[in-house]
């Protein structure tokens, strides 16, 4: 059956994110002072057939891991569902 | 001995590093294609700056999967010199044949200047002709080439003098411990984000480049030596 996965890949804390600083710097000139910190990411939408939910997820971990983060500079988290389209 | 030059999709520096090698210094060069699943019996491998696949999710992490990677793993885990430069300098990192990562610059600019790196080893196949503690002026052109690593690799690499080229004045581009290339352990597998193959012509203004490729002959001639 079909599922759909949601990955969102961030660069890890200890990792320098100076895109993040450049939009956080944008939003405080826009006037949200109260903007304390930005990280940028990368958010993937993966559509994927697998037997249930368990082994779908199993499927996805193995693909961030493999290729959607680099786990020197990036940590990622992801949902998955079954696919509604 | 004789060199090959990895063409990938988006490879832009190759005909440099062809010209530089061939035409002046004289050593036998061909080019690789991406998707040819052998090395064409090269002696030593460079991967070239550019942008392979576009960097599209990151730098240099689609051209890890192609075709010649295979051969080329096998190459340099049997002690073969393999350089990369700039972007092959991050296709190496994203293949495990090298530690760390490269990210975006500090100042989020595109930076294409020279630089003085200081050379830090000379246990490589690519600084071994080079002199301790000297400086090469070759030119810098990325806009991600700043060298990351976790605190326990970089301590290991400080430990083991794999730090080959670190920037002599300050890191342009926020690399940590300013760093511009490293080495894996056996020293034959180099990545830099300086680019030695725009420093070979004194019409360029720097031949301080040359040294890499020299250092690669000597290389291949002292392991013969030593396998002999």
């Amino acid at each position: 059956m079909g599922f759909l996965a949601r990955v969102y890949v961030t660069p890890k804390a200890a990792v320098l994110d100076p895109a993040g600083k450049a939009v956080a710097s944008s939003l405080k000139t826009l006037g949200y002072g109260e903007v304390d910190e930005v990280r940028l990411g990368k958010y993937v939408e993966v559509r994927l057939q697998a037997d249930g939910l368990g082994a779908a997820e199993t499927r996805v971990r193995e693909m961030c891991q493999r290729l959607l983060a680099n786990e020197v500079i990036e940590e990622f988290r992801f949902d998955v569902e079954v696919d509604g389209q | 001995m004789k060199w090959g030059v990895v063409l990938f999709p988006g490879s832009n520096d190759d005909r440099d590093t062809l010209y530089a090698i061939g035409d002046v210094l004289g050593h036998a060069v061909e080019p690789l294609w991406h998707g040819d699943a052998d090395l064409k019996g090269a002696d030593a491998v460079v991967l070239p700056g550019g942008f392979a696949y576009g960097d599209y999710l990151r730098c240099g992490a689609l051209a890890r999967f192609a075709a010649v990677m295979e051969p080329l793993k096998r190459f340099a885990a049997d002690g073969g010199p393999v350089l990369g430069t700039c972007n092959g300098f991050q296709i190496l990192c994203e293949a495990g044949l090298l530690p760390g990562a490269l990210v975006r610059n500090r100042s989020l600019r595109f930076i294409c200047r020279r630089e003085r790196i200081r050379v830090e080893s000379t246990a490589t196949a690519f600084s071994c002709l080079a002199l301790a503690g000297s400086s090469l002026e070759i030119p810098v052109k990325h806009g991600e080439g700043c060298y990351v690593a976790s605190d326990s690799t970089l301590a290991e690499l400080e430990r083991e003098r794999r730090v080959v080229f670190r920037y002599a004045d300050g890191a342009p581009n926020g690399a940590l411990h300013d760093i511009a290339g490293v080495a894996n352990r056996a020293g034959n597998v180099v990545g830099l984000m300086p680019h030695p193959e725009h420093a070979v012509d004194p019409l360029l203004g720097s031949t301080d480049g040359q040294v890499l490729f020299r250092s690669a002959a000597k290389w291949l001639t002292s392991a013969e030596r030593k396998a002999g």
